[in-house]
């Protein structure tokens, strides 16, 4: 079998590898007849140079045996692992490329020994590009004559691997509007504001300080909390290769052996008489709370700080009632959803949409009503990320019961919508039952105090019912409810 | 005499660092290529530099000021605190941003503020350094904000236009703790901000019918922050607190930060070293419900005490107590439950799942996917290995438990 030498240039990252690789595989070169070479890196067995393309002339004058597809996330691969500085990176990816002919799905067995070392080469190259936006560091050079207006920045960085190309377009985006140029050894990347310039010259590292590291330093050390030294976890993010060129870790040695004796200081300090200002603030803090009158303003701020069940811990906020003072008629719910938690306002979840939108088709107008919930404060379960709405239990309704109670008393409507089972009976006791009073309405008390009232469904469960026929009579029924609402309305004085 | 900026930067970035979120990650793609500006945010976070105690720095974290009205035990610049007190002007914050960010030093900023006269006021004052970044200066780096409880929701919204991440810090697992150590705050009206970002959040989401985008509200979403170690809480009540915070107001990330003890310490807390461990396995447990699919109940269930096991990592912790599960077959087994092998992470389980749909998976094969085959050995069977008794071994704990460790004499 006849074996090509093929070299490359070290720093030649995909195309030119690519075109002698397509060569090779349309002549159906098996990996071992091809001796892949860095040009002028290492001498051959014999101690030679090894001879410029002469592998290629050779190989281009072999007849081609078949036409060759690669599939784009098998170069996307390829192109990812190429700027790698491994030597062995190209007969690498020259094996990738003869196996995935023969099996299509190689690409994806992880488990295999190139796809492996393939994804390590890919993850180590991106962490260099990692490590290189984030330790790159720019410093301020003097702009001579006409530079107008646009400021000037040079940084120093070494990279591992063949990344800068690839790097590149990320600082042009992100420092657009200052000319800068990174120097490295492995070449240049140079930014005008409208171009940017690559050179694979190596370069040498300049003298660099624009005295701005020193108000950086002040930062780093501060920001450095000495009750917690770890750092094997600092080396592992920012290995010692990195430091000689990040001015702050010069601070390091100091700032580890200082720690003990700061944390120490800390804990034997004397407790000082508290400054002036804070014997100020807490006199203010102490005033004496006015008592509250009797309005629903006060109400509500009242029920906001209710700790009476347990549901304050886990819920939001209280939600309170929203409606005019005197309002004629009052809707009774049973305990803010998801939204109405969040929002601190009732009815605004989907129950509240369909309600606005029921009573928008009877005619009844929302802002005339004063709508509460039996339980002011939102029972869920979690359920992974999402909370589920649970029934209020008896201990829940007692608790809030007072709260129900006053705001009756305040507003002293004449009528009194209780929608779903809970609100039925936190209004009228347990010994009720929805089925049989769902759709009706009945009188409470006499004279003066006499209330109208009314039982409707939830929204909410008319929701649940979605749409079938129970569902269609179900909503039939509840409109027919809130028509008698609108003749309530529209009633003058009873 | 007047304190220089680089006397108040030093007090002020002082002040902030017990604040532990310094991400930079979450937000939207965008750059300044078209539109010109300074900065660009790719999506992930970008860590500058690390300091020695670990931790990352991203963002240029500072106070606005230090001075503050409320007195909450656990912070240093509570009012009875002696601490040194200085203040920055806002276009200070934009001006020092601006250079450290020119010089590759930071991904943005992270502005927070004791509260000074008001909270609309203070809340104010932040907004204006977020606007200024913004709209005079073109600059479009990260912006993480924090919210003050009670400020107006015309100030918040505005917030939320600006900044990529809001914040609000909890402080303490339990309503409880929170009224013992920080009377002023009320944790009601801490969830009520939440719930309020929440929907905005959620809203800025959103597209109308017509496709078109509403407008831009903290596209990073929020985070928060809860003191562990200072209150009687148990890693159980901590985690159920975080579980309630995840599932109401959808956050992002909920940072635990081990409690650290401060210059001029209040008498009320308690003068011991930060339970290191005790947060790192939080952010375990915290890392397992969010990417991993456990509930939070299920890691502190076979605890008695409700704290996480401080020796062994919380999945590993899980699966010796749930052995009846286990061993798990490679090549069979739901992702849910290859997801649940210990030293198995997210990254080696898709590996796995695509490459079984090619060729059996063998226990050898697990070490190119940089899994620790000594750690899953026990847990899971392939042809050719099959952990026979080891999986009931009594004594298996003491396999993974690290050496004892001789402790000093004096």
């Amino acid at each position: 079998m006849t074996r090509y030498v093929l070299s490359v240039e070290d720093s030649a990252v995909f195309e030119p590898w690519r075109e002698m690789a397509r060569a090779a595989l349309q002549r159906d070169l098996p990996p071992q007849a091809i001796d892949w070479r860095i040009r002028g890196g290492e001498m051959d067995l014999f101690g030679q140079q090894t001879n410029d393309s002469d592998g290629m002339v050779a190989l281009t004058e072999a007849p081609v045996l078949k036409s060759v597809t690669l599939r784009a996330s098998c170069i996307a691969l390829l192109r990812d692992m190429l700027c790698h500085s491994d030597p062995g990176r190209f007969a690498l990816a020259y094996r990738i490329a003869w196996r995935v002919q023969g099996n299509p799905h190689l690409l994806d067995v992880a488990t295999d020994a190139d796809i492996a070392k393939a994804r390590i080469m890919v993850r180590q190259n991106r962490q260099d590009c990692h490590k290189m936006m984030a330790f790159v560091r720019f410093r301020e050079q003097p702009v001579q004559g006409e530079g107008a207006g646009r400021r000037r920045f040079l940084a120093w960085f070494e990279p591992q691997h063949h990344i800068l190309e690839r790097i590149a377009p990320f600082f042009s985006k992100r420092f657009t509007d200052m000319d800068w140029i990174i120097l490295t050894p492995r070449g240049s990347i140079c930014w005008d504001g409208k171009d940017l310039a690559y050179s694979s010259e190596p370069c040498e590292q300049p003298e660099l300080d624009d005295g701005f590291g020193d108000l950086w330093n002040t930062y780093y050390a501060s920001t450095f909390n000495p009750a917690r030294v770890r750092t094997k976890a600092m080396r592992r993010e920012m290995p010692g290769r990195y430091w000689k060129n990040l001015p702050e870790t010069r601070l390091i040695p100091q700032l580890v052996s200082g720690a003990e004796a700061r944390v120490r200081t800390m804990a034997e300090q004397e407790l000082l008489p508290a400054p002036t200002f804070h014997d100020r603030l807490r006199a203010r803090d102490s005033l004496p709370v006015e008592p509250l009158p009797d309005t629903l303003e006060a109400l509500a701020a009242k029920v906001r700080t209710c700790t009476a069940c347990p549901l304050h811990c886990e819920a939001t906020q209280a939600v309170v009632g929203e409606g005019p003072a005197h309002a004629r008629i009052m809707v009774v719910g049973e305990q803010p959803g998801d939204q109405e938690d969040l929002a601190g306002r009732p009815f605004v979840g989907p129950a509240g949409q369909l309600l606005h939108e029921a009573l928008g088709a009877a005619g009844v107008d929302r802002s005339a009503l004063y709508l509460t919930n039996a339980v002011k404060h939102f029972r869920f379960r979690l359920q992974g990320r999402r909370r589920i709405h649970q029934t209020p239990d008896a201990g829940h309704m007692v608790a809030c019961r007072p709260w129900l109670e006053q705001e009756i008393a305040l507003i002293r409507p004449k009528l009194i919508v209780s929608l779903g089972a809970t609100a039925l009976r936190a209004l009228d006791g347990p010994g009720m039952a929805m089925a049989d009073v769902r759709g009706t309405s009945w009188r409470v008390g006499s004279g003066e105090t006499a209330v109208q009232r009314l039982a409707l469904a939830h929204p909410s469960w008319l929701l649940r019912l979605g749409d079938g026929a129970q569902g269609d009579s179900e909503r039939q029924r509840f409109a027919e409810g809130l028509s008698r609402v609108r003749e309530f309305l529209h009633q003058p004085g009873s | 005499m007047k304190k220089t900026l680089s006397q108040r930067l030093a007090i002020l970035s002082d002040a902030a660092k017990y604040d532990a979120s310094c991400a930079s990650s979450g937000s939207t793609h965008r750059d300044s290529e078209k539109n010109g500006g300074l900065g660009s945010t790719t999506g992930n976070g970008i860590c500058h530099s690390y300091t020695p105690d670990g931790r990352c720095v991203s963002l240029l974290k500072i106070l606005l000021t230090n001075f503050c009205v409320y007195d909450c035990a656990y912070c240093i610049n509570r009012s009875s605190s002696n601490v040194e007190r200085a203040r920055f002007t806002p276009e200070e914050v934009v001006w020092l941003t601006l250079e450290f960010y020119r010089r590759n030093c930071i991904e943005g900023l992270f502005l927070s503020s004791g509260i000074i006269r008001s909270s609309d006021h203070t809340m104010e004052q932040l907004v204006q350094v977020a606007r200024d970044l913004r709209l005079k200066h073109g600059f479009r780096g990260y912006i993480h904000l924090k919210t003050i409880p009670d400020a107006s929701p015309r100030l918040l919204e505005e917030a939320g236009r600006y900044a990529d991440r809001l914040s609000i810090n909890v402080e303490m697992p339990t309503v409880a703790g929170l009224e013992q150590y920080a009377p002023q705050k009320k944790a009601g009206g801490i969830r009520q901000a939440m719930g309020e970002m929440r929907l905005k959040i959620d809203a800025g989401k959103e597209r109308s019918h017509t496709g078109r985008r509403a407008e831009r509200f903290s596209p990073g979403g929020q985070s928060t922050q809860m003191i562990v170690g200072a209150d009687a809480a148990s890693d159980q009540d901590i985690l159920a607190s975080s579980a309630n915070l995840y599932g109401s107001y959808g956050l992002r990330r909920v940072y635990y930060s081990a409690f650290s003890p401060i210059p001029d310490a209040s008498a009320l807390l308690p003068a011991t070293s930060p339970p290191l461990q005790r947060e790192h396995r939080l952010y375990q447990a915290d890392w397992l419900f969010r990417f991993y699919g456990f509930a939070f109940g299920e890691l502190t269930a076979g605890r008695a005490d409700g704290m996480l096991d401080l020796e062994l990592d919380p999945k590993l912790a899980w699966a010796l107590d749930n052995r009846a599960l286990f061993p798990v077959d490679l090549n069979r087994a739901s992702k849910e439950m290859l997801l649940r092998v210990p030293g198995l992470g997210v990254k080696a389980v898709a590996s796995i799942l695509r490459a079984r749909r090619h060729q059996a998976v063998r226990l050898e094969d697990l070490a190119r996917l940089n899994v620790s085959i000594r750690k899953v050995r026990p847990f899971v069977q392939t042809p050719g290995w099959s952990p026979a008794r080891l999986t009931d071994r009594h004594d298996l704990r003491s396999l993974f438990s690290p050496a004892p460790q001789q402790m000093s004499l004096l």
